[in-house]
């Protein structure tokens, strides 16, 4: 009964968001008051049915209900509590079902935050979210129907992917998904925009912290899935330029792309059309990559069981989404575009930069990604496109892109003086050159060439985004303190060094060792001890485990005791890698077990991955600088009334 | 204006490679595998009904056949069962199995509950002859010709609508040379 209710209910909410599609967009084109009013309410509703329908097929997983075809297909009954939970969103038709919640929820959010919009333009941004809510729950009710029964009812389940059992995974998707489904935010507001033909500064302003919000989930939810893919699959690696991670990948670039590019629209009413171009990109890549994960289309690891119709349902829905918004685009966007001069020394030229090296790099990436379809589409034949080629590939533009931040910070709206600029860089250019080359050398003992541009880039980027905030913390009574969009900015541009420094130095010193041990044995690497002191039986609530106790030790000294283990779960009995991982601030000792090589033998993996924390620390900073700029009061105060007065005050500071 | 229309340009052409690229007939997980076209890889299981009995290569020559990788632990191999059973009614092709990973007791109360549609089903307890075929997860399909080489090789739950669709042109064609 319950799960009949939940379709019922996502039956319903297609109902409304049909109203929210159509009324308030043409109330809005009418001028018709009535019409636009529907916009808060059928959010509201449409969010409440939604909002029940996942409460049912929650209640289907936590009540073990194997009649649920779903349900019978990803649980268990052994299957512990949490992970039942989040097993709502393991595969397809559920992880869709949150896809369509999120979509409710950012919507009901828009109409909860937007006391200064301009009805019209509230009107129009809903309705179009509305037109993405309809594909949406369409696209579940008629090919991916999680409320699907199983007759006769199974009598326990096949279990959810071990995979999946993770606490790292469980939380990921969401996190990804709240980005994705964020940038809807943007793209409506882009689509309203060239629809009412008013595309101002004000604009841009109600939009950065729609687009930046999205980005910080989105930050965070790819970190947390890099770091489950390292100590979860067993690999050691932490981005393998898989086609589902890619695909997670460009909505982030462009995403990057288009809060930098907001900024200038904001501040000096520039690179409109360029901007409208991003903001229709990030959310149209968002559904290239549910296209790619889920249409069967590719090979990947990560991508959903398929099916051919639902492939082509979100082919449809993908074209006439993005087909019409460009089309809407090449009509519209002529007569928005603005064209004002600034000086090749100024922050706009640094952020033009900013935009072209990401936009390239999101290039690479989707070429990379999409090549071996295409040439196996043009003659057939079958190519691979790895990790090698995408990590020689996206230096090229990151590269520069990594000195510019640097600099780009810096410098002044329009036009900047050239005396300024220097007397401010010349110290973080001094640490940046001495720390990058005496990082690698003092405490890893050599440098290659490719190692210190990276050190060098990465140290600078620390030290050129702490001058700002050094400088208003030094000045403690100045009331000009820095702006807490501009402190975000500094922080974010933090974090991407931090990550830089982790990225280059884990990738030059990193050491991987692949040996076989018995109980008895040890080895060394980099450094450390391992011994193996024994292996033993261990079991779990729903596995049961191979688990080798090793001992590591540094000079004699007893460092850590870790405990890989190799599990067969109970009910889909394939074996898991469980890696250990001895975590301390500068570096991380992994070990994991491969396969038995009989006699009591086992071939062990041992890994030194030193600063490896510094990219998801990085991250995780990145997320927070976007989320103190999102907190700067320009945006939270009546933005009609005080828009001048907030504009002014932040243009003097940053 | 032209360079506005440039993005609508390239998502048009994208879409259309994207729509071929959806052909149902096209397989991206079917790597062009190196047990297409040779011998299917040897293998000698005691069966699950009788484990004096064996089923090995032998068995696969002389006549065009099929071989399901299966468990009771897998929600598809059920999925699939009905048509495997409607499959061996009509008599046309044998279809030996491989019941992977499994549990010999809950193999023997599966067949007699849902049917046996197989003539033999050879007991690959610890995953072995699973290994050497590269099977990556059940159900998975084996179309193997009269001369016991690997036609081709399906993955996931068959239905008559599959069977139509990616088996009985393959047949055809063999049938046909």
């Amino acid at each position: 009964m319950i799960p009949e209710i939940g379709q019922f209910a996502l039956i319903l909410a297609f109902t409304l968001a049909a109203c929210q599609a159509v009324l308030p967009l043409l109330g809005a084109h009418r001028n018709d008051d009535a019409m636009m009013a529907v916009a808060r309410p059928a959010a509201l509703g449409q969010f409440v049915l939604v909002a029940i329908s996942y409460a049912a097929l929650t209640w289907a997983f936590l009540h073990d209900d194997f009649s649920v075809l779903y349900v019978a297909n990803h649980s268990n009954l052994a299957l512990p509590t949490g992970y039942k939970i989040s097993a709502v969103w393991s595969a397809h038709e559920g992880s869709w079902l949150l896809w369509i919640l999120l979509l409710a929820a950012w919507t009901l959010a828009v109409t909860r935050f937007s006391d200064g919009l301009p009805k019209a333009m509230l009107a129009r941004v809903v309705g179009v979210m509305g037109v993405l809510s309809v594909g949406s729950i369409l696209f579940a009710l008629l090919t991916s129907n999680p409320f699907e029964r199983l007759v006769p009812a199974a009598i326990d389940g096949a279990d959810l992917n071990p995979l999946l059992q993770d606490p790292g995974l469980a939380i990921h998707p969401p996190l990804l998904y709240i980005g994705y489904v964020g940038f809807s935010v943007a793209f409506a507001f882009a689509i309203a925009a060239m629809i009412s033909g008013k595309l101002d500064r004000e604009w841009a302003r109600w939009m950065r912290p729609w687009t930046t919000v999205p980005w910080l989930f989105l930050t965070i939810g790819i970190a947390l899935g890099s770091w489950w893919a390292y100590y979860e699959l067993g690999w050691g690696g932490w981005w393998f330029w898989d086609p589902v991670e890619n695909a997670s990948f460009m909505p982030w670039l462009i995403g990057t792309a288009l809060i930098h590019s907001l900024a200038v629209t904001e501040k000096r009413g520039l690179f409109t059309s360029w901007t409208l171009l991003l903001a229709i990109s990030a959310y149209s890549l968002s559904l290239l990559g549910t296209f790619l994960v889920r249409s069967g289309i590719i090979v990947s690891v990560h991508a959903f069981a398929t099916d051919p119709t639902r492939g082509y349902f979100i082919l449809g829905f993908l074209a006439f989404v993005i087909i019409g918004a460009l089309a809407l685009y090449a009509w519209r966007a002529p007569s928005l575009d603005s064209q004002a001069g600034f000086s090749p020394v100024s922050r706009e030229t640094f952020l033009l930069l900013n935009n072209v090296l990401l936009v390239v790099a999101t290039t690479l990436v989707l070429l990379g990604t999409l090549a071996p379809l295409i040439v196996e589409l043009v003659n057939g034949g079958k190519i691979s496109i790895g990790a090698p080629w995408f990590e020689v590939a996206f230096l090229v533009p990151m590269l520069p892109l990594v000195f510019l931040i640097g600099v780009g910070m810096h410098t002044a709206w329009r036009k900047q003086a050239k005396g300024g600029l220097m007397n401010t860089l010349r110290t973080p250019a001094i640490i940046g050159i001495v720390g990058g080359v005496l990082l690698p050398l003092m405490f890893y003992g050599r440098v290659t060439l490719l190692l210190v541009v990276g050190t060098v880039a990465a140290v600078w980027i620390v030290a050129s985004s702490l001058v700002q905030p050094i400088r208003s913390w030094r000045r403690e009574k100045g009331a000009a303190g820095i702006t807490r969009s501009a402190l975000g900015m500094s922080v974010a541009h933090l974090g991407m060094g931090v990550f830089v420094i982790g990225a280059c130095i884990v990738s030059a010193f990193g050491i991987e060792a692949d040996r076989s041990m018995r109980p008895g044995e040890s080895l060394e690497v980099a450094g450390y001890e391992f011994e193996m002191r024994e292996l033993r039986n261990v079991d779990g609530p729903n596995y049961s485990a191979i688990e080798a106790v090793i001992e590591i030790r540094d000079a004699g000294e007893y460092v850590a005791t870790v405990r890989p283990q190799k599990r067969t779960y109970l009910v889909q009995q394939n074996p898991m890698t469980e890696a250990s991982i001895h975590a301390t601030w500068n570096k991380d000792l992994f070990v994991a077990l491969g396969d038995p090589l009989g006699g009591n033998a086992w071939s062990v993996r041992v890994q030194y991955k030193p600063l490896i924390r510094f990219i998801w620390l990085g991250a995780f900073i990145m997320a927070i600088g976007g989320l103190i700029a999102v907190s700067d009061r320009r945006y939270r105060v009546n933005v009609r009334k005080t828009a001048d007065q907030a504009s002014k005050a932040a243009e003097s500071n940053a | 204006m032209t360079r506005f229309a440039l993005p609508l340009v390239g998502v048009v052409i994208l879409v259309v490679f994207f729509y071929i690229g959806l052909d149902g007939t096209r397989d991206p997980s079917a790597l062009p595998s190196q047990f297409v076209g040779k011998p299917a890889p040897e293998f000698d299981l005691p069966a699950v009904i009788d484990p004096e009995r064996r089923v090995s290569n032998a068995d696969l020559r002389g006549q065009i056949s099929l071989v399901n990788v299966w468990a009771t632990w897998c929600v598809g191999c059920r999925a699939e069962h009905e048509f495997l059973n409607q499959l061996a009614q009509q008599g046309e092709y044998p279809i030996y199995g491989i019941n992977w990973r499994d549990n010999r007791a809950t193999a023997l109360e599966w067949l007699g509950r849902l049917g046996n549609p197989y003539v033999k089903s050879g007991f690959d307890e610890d995953g072995r002859v699973g290994i050497d075929w590269g099977v990556y997860g059940a159900p998975e399909t084996f179309l193997i010709s009269a001369q016991g080489e690997v036609v081709y090789r399906f993955t996931g739950p068959l239905s008559w609508e599959l069977w139509d669709q990616e088996f009985v042109p393959r047949i055809e064609r063999m049938s046909a040379q």
